[in-house]
């Protein structure tokens, strides 16, 4: 399956955090890059898979029903949004 | 009251198709009324979702075609074995509702008041929606930023926009469209051939030393080698704003 970008999921993110998450610089535990969420690998099947583009760590997943979201924010040592 | 959104929480909104304009024999465009609709911003998207009557639910994204300055609409390419994409390009018409939820992203975002910088479009395909909402809003803003729209499609006929790309590209206030076609040309085409590789980067984008802002939309795999020819053209990755459509 082909990736695409952060910005992709900026309507799922933004109904979670209640703002715009796609400038928002992230850092991955398992290499410590910093991006932006606007750039990292997203793979959306039944739930959405978020990837480090450097190393492949799985940074988050969401899963979208009906009534409810589950979300696991593993792979995010770090957020940082402007205030 | 049921229908009113809280101030600055983003919700799931009911479009209303009041258009829709046949582009080429598998694009269609729908112009929306949506109700409590912002505003939006030239190259954000919106998700929408379609709910059938057994409550089975599908979600897509897709990218507001218009300039922030006219209402809300989506340009659709249809992918004949979808799920969605049929429904919006062959069986919705002017009265049918659906929700969606946006405008989102502030990302592969262009103001014309806000970005000197000259301008670098590159779209494969359906890539060119939302950068036709740039080109619009360049347009309806009156900016002269120098701007060039570097467009691969595969056939003459599926040129999305053909006609009101030639009239924004003869209104001779800064814009340079080129198209390539990948599959076929008509006879007498003037225009390039094939894809959409470094030579042709070379030859048409502005040079790295200018610091455009760029642009690249389209499927996953033009995404990926248009970003990779203008890394290796100098131009600076942070400079370089992608989204990819999906599909291969
Ligand atoms: C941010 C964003 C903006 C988008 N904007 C637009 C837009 O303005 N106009 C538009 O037409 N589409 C746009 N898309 C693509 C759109 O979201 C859907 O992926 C597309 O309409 C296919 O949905 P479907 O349900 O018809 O096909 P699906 O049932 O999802 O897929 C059917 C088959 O096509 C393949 N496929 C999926 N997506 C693509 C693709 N983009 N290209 C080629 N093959 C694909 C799948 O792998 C599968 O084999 C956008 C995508 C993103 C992430
Ligand atoms: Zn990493």
């Amino acid at each position: 399956m082909t990736h695409l970008d952060g910005n992709a999921i900026a309507g799922v993110l933004e109904q979670l955090f209640g703002r715009d998450l796609t400038l928002a610089s992230s850092r991955c535990t398992g290499c410590g890059a910093m991006r932006e969420v606007a750039d990292i690998h997203v793979y959306r099947s039944a739930g959405i898979v978020a990837r480090c583009p450097d190393c492949d760590t799985v940074l988050f997943r969401i899963v979208e029903a009906r009534d409810r979201m589950w979300l696991d924010f593993r792979g995010f040592s770090s957020l940082q949004v402007r205030s | 009251m049921a229908g009113t959104a809280l101030l600055g929480r983003l919700t799931w909104l009911v479009a209303e198709v009041t258009e829709t304009v046949t582009e080429t024999p598998r694009v269609r465009t729908l112009i929306l009324d949506v109700d409590g609709w912002p505003g939006h911003r030239a190259g954000q998207h919106v998700d929408v979702r379609l709910t059938a009557e057994d409550g089975y639910q599908a979600e897509r994204s897709y990218s507001l075609a218009s300039a922030p300055e006219d209402p809300p609409a989506l340009t659709v390419e249809r992918l004949d074995d979808g799920e969605v994409s049929p429904y919006l390009v062959d069986e919705v018409v002017p009265g049918d509702r659906f929700e969606l939820r946006g405008p989102v992203g502030g990302y592969f975002v262009w103001d014309a008041d806000a970005l000197p910088e000259p301008l670098l479009l590159v779209a494969g395909g359906s890539g060119v929606v939302p950068l036709m909402a740039m080109l619009r809003h360049r347009a309806a803003a009156g900016s002269t930023v120098p701007a060039k729209l570097l467009y691969s499609s595969r056939t003459y006929e599926e040129v999305i926009y053909r006609e009101e790309l030639e009239r924004l590209d003869g209104r001779g206030d800064g814009l340079e469209i080129v198209h390539t076609l990948t599959r076929a040309q008509p006879p007498g085409w003037t225009g390039h051939a094939g894809r959409v590789d470094v030579d042709l980067l070379r030859e048409v984008s502005f040079p790295a030393r200018r610091a455009p802002r760029v642009f690249v939309c389209g499927p996953t795999s033009f995404v990926e080698a248009v970003a990779e020819g203008l890394v290796s053209l100098g131009h600076r990755p942070g400079r370089i704003r992608t989204e990819r459509f999906g599909g291969t």
